[in-house]
């Protein structure tokens, strides 16, 4: 079912249902400087999907990714995962939720002074005290996962961009998240590295029963792997529902997004004084 | 003229809020620092090499020339008062209590406070930090707190040696030179000198260390993540560091004479 942004503010008291709903976001507000980033965002990601949030540049979305996991802190509304709502967690109990979480940054953000084989033992060794023995069989593991067993010798400078992203992401899942944000995870690759990194997308939410969040403005992989999507725009969710359901969407901003027309509802120029008027050096009359 | 007056306000607020704020990181690190060293000692250990043993040969070469010349200009003047034999004790005293903490806290600035910063403000820039914050680890416990605490241990060792080597340049200009008699030489500084003038380079050496450090984790943390950021950060910590290296050993002095 397609369905629209709800223009009324949130209804508080039919909070929904936790074992279905893994992350619920209630009339968020944010701002930066005196732009309004969010506002009043409502928006459901279930639980064992992948959900995708799509928008054109600077939407916001890997904002949302940083509020979903509190390293920003919004003005107003409420955000809940897991029944929990994060802004009343103190620093112990947000970073036991953050263990849940496994999260690819766009450009890998590998630590630049460890090999990959440390990149990925990293959480294990800082969370846990398993013997090396053990570290050493699961990071294997995961790095085989991504087809990178190979590289473990590695140090990050010597990978090519689709190899560090596919470290990230043994680094992402090597404490078994139970949910995997994806910031960005088709920019740049090539057409090889990008088929893998889909598959892997699709194969570990299915085979660990992770829940997904993907974000990402590329409409063609995302229609592969999303069960849901969702499309900001000005600070709400313009439109959410399947991929295929977005595609046949009749608003005009779904279909300028989904179709990629340079102009329509999101403007081609930026805002700007008079073509002509600028040209004939009138505005600075 | 209320501009220049508002904006004047506007700066002085602005330098109170981010002196608090340097208050309170400062307080932060310190707060981190036993448990990491009774618990990472070998994340410190890493770091001490990093600033400490990879600044050793800047700091033996400059300490080397700093004692020679000093020997020069101390035998040139003693001279006139035929007090040769006071060359060794001029060179030690200047050595010891000013320039051997002062001269190492700025080079220290200039090579490792620059990397430490850049290597901090680049693992912002790169989403190193956020990627270990995600991953529930503290970056300020795992990353800046190891740094700061390897160069305050490395601070005082560096201004030792870099007295010992100038001390060694003063040697070889005195003795070896200007054939100035070894035994007075090293005599003088025995009978002159007291441990009170090697306590104030210890003091003063700990005390550079602990500004320089943290100086050089605040910049490389609190750097616009973006090249010409890192790069300015840089600057600032070596124009920062100096200037209070300066403030703080009239400080030290004043109180100790």
């Amino acid at each position: 079912m397609l369905s629209y942004a709800a223009t009324d503010g949130p209804d508080w008291n039919t909070l929904g249902d936790y074992s279905e709903n893994l992350i619920e976001i209630h009339d968020l507000k944010y701002s930066r400087g005196h732009r309004a980033i969010f506002d009043g965002l409502n928006l459901t990601i279930k639980r064992g999907e992948i959900t995708a949030l799509m928008g054109p540049s600077g939407t916001g979305k890997t904002t949302l990714l940083r509020l979903i996991t509190r390293q920003l802190i919004p003005e107003q509304g409420a955000i809940f995962v897991d029944g929990i709502d994060i802004s009343t967690l103190n620093q112990t109990e947000l970073y036991q939720l953050r263990q849940r979480f496994g999260m690819l940054f766009q450009n890998g953000a590998l630590l630049t002074d460890l090999s990959v084989f440390e990149n990925v033992a990293f959480p294990l060794r800082e969370h846990t005290k398993l013997s090396n023995r053990l570290i050493r069989h699961i990071v294997l593991t995961k790095l085989h996962a991504v087809g990178l067993r190979g590289a473990a010798d590695m140090m990050p400078a010597q990978l090519s961009g689709g190899m560090a992203r596919r470290v990230a992401l043994a680094r992402a899942m090597v404490m078994d998240p139970e949910i995997l944000i994806y910031d960005e995870p088709f920019v740049g690759l090539d057409p090889i590295s990008l088929g893998v990194i889909v598959r892997l997308v699709r194969r570990l939410n299915d085979a660990l029963g992770i829940t997904s969040i993907v974000v990402s403005h590329d409409v063609e992989e995302i229609a592969t792997v999303a069960d849901c999507s969702f499309l900001l725009s000005d600070g709400k969710v313009a439109a959410s529902g399947s991929p295929d359901e977005l595609r046949t969407a009749n608003s005009e901003l779904v279909r300028q997004f989904m179709h990629g027309m340079a102009d329509g509802p999101v403007a081609f120029h930026y805002q700007a004084p008079g073509y002509e008027e600028q040209l004939l050096g009138r505005d600075i009359e | 003229m209320t501009r220049v007056l508002r904006d004047i306000r506007n700066n002085l607020l602005e330098f109170v809020r981010t002196f608090g704020a340097f208050q309170l990181f400062f307080l932060r690190l310190l707060r981190h620092s036993p448990a990491i060293l009774s618990t990472r000692f070998g994340l410190v250990i890493k770091q001490v090499y990093n600033t400490g043993a990879q600044s050793l040969v800047i700091i033996m070469v400059c300490g080397l020339f700093v004692g020679a010349v000093l020997a020069l200009q101390a035998y040139s003047n003693m001279a006139i008062f035929n007090a040769e034999d006071w060359t060794g004790v001029a060179a030690h005293l200047a050595l010891v209590k000013e320039l051997g903490p002062v001269m190492t806290a700025i080079l220290f600035a200039a090579r490792a406070g620059t990397a430490l910063t850049s290597e901090i403000g680049l693992m912002k820039a790169t989403d190193q930090l956020s990627a270990m914050e995600m991953m529930a680890v503290n970056p300020v416990r795992r990353e800046l707190v190891p740094r700061f605490l390897g160069g305050v241990i490395a601070m005082p060792f560096l201004a030792a040696i870099f007295s010992a080597t100038g001390m060694f340049g003063a040697h070889i200009v005195g003795v070896e030179l200007f054939q100035v008699d070894v035994g007075s030489f090293w005599q003088q500084i025995q009978l002159i000198g007291e441990s009170a003038d090697v306590n104030e380079g210890i003091i003063k050496s700990v005390v550079f260390g602990f500004a320089a450090s943290v100086i050089a984790v605040w910049e490389g943390y609190n750097a616009m993540p973006t090249a010409e950021g890192v790069g300015r950060a840089t600057t600032r910590t070596v124009v920062i560091t100096a200037i209070s290296i300066l403030v703080f050993d009239f400080m030290i002095t004043a109180a100790l004479i």
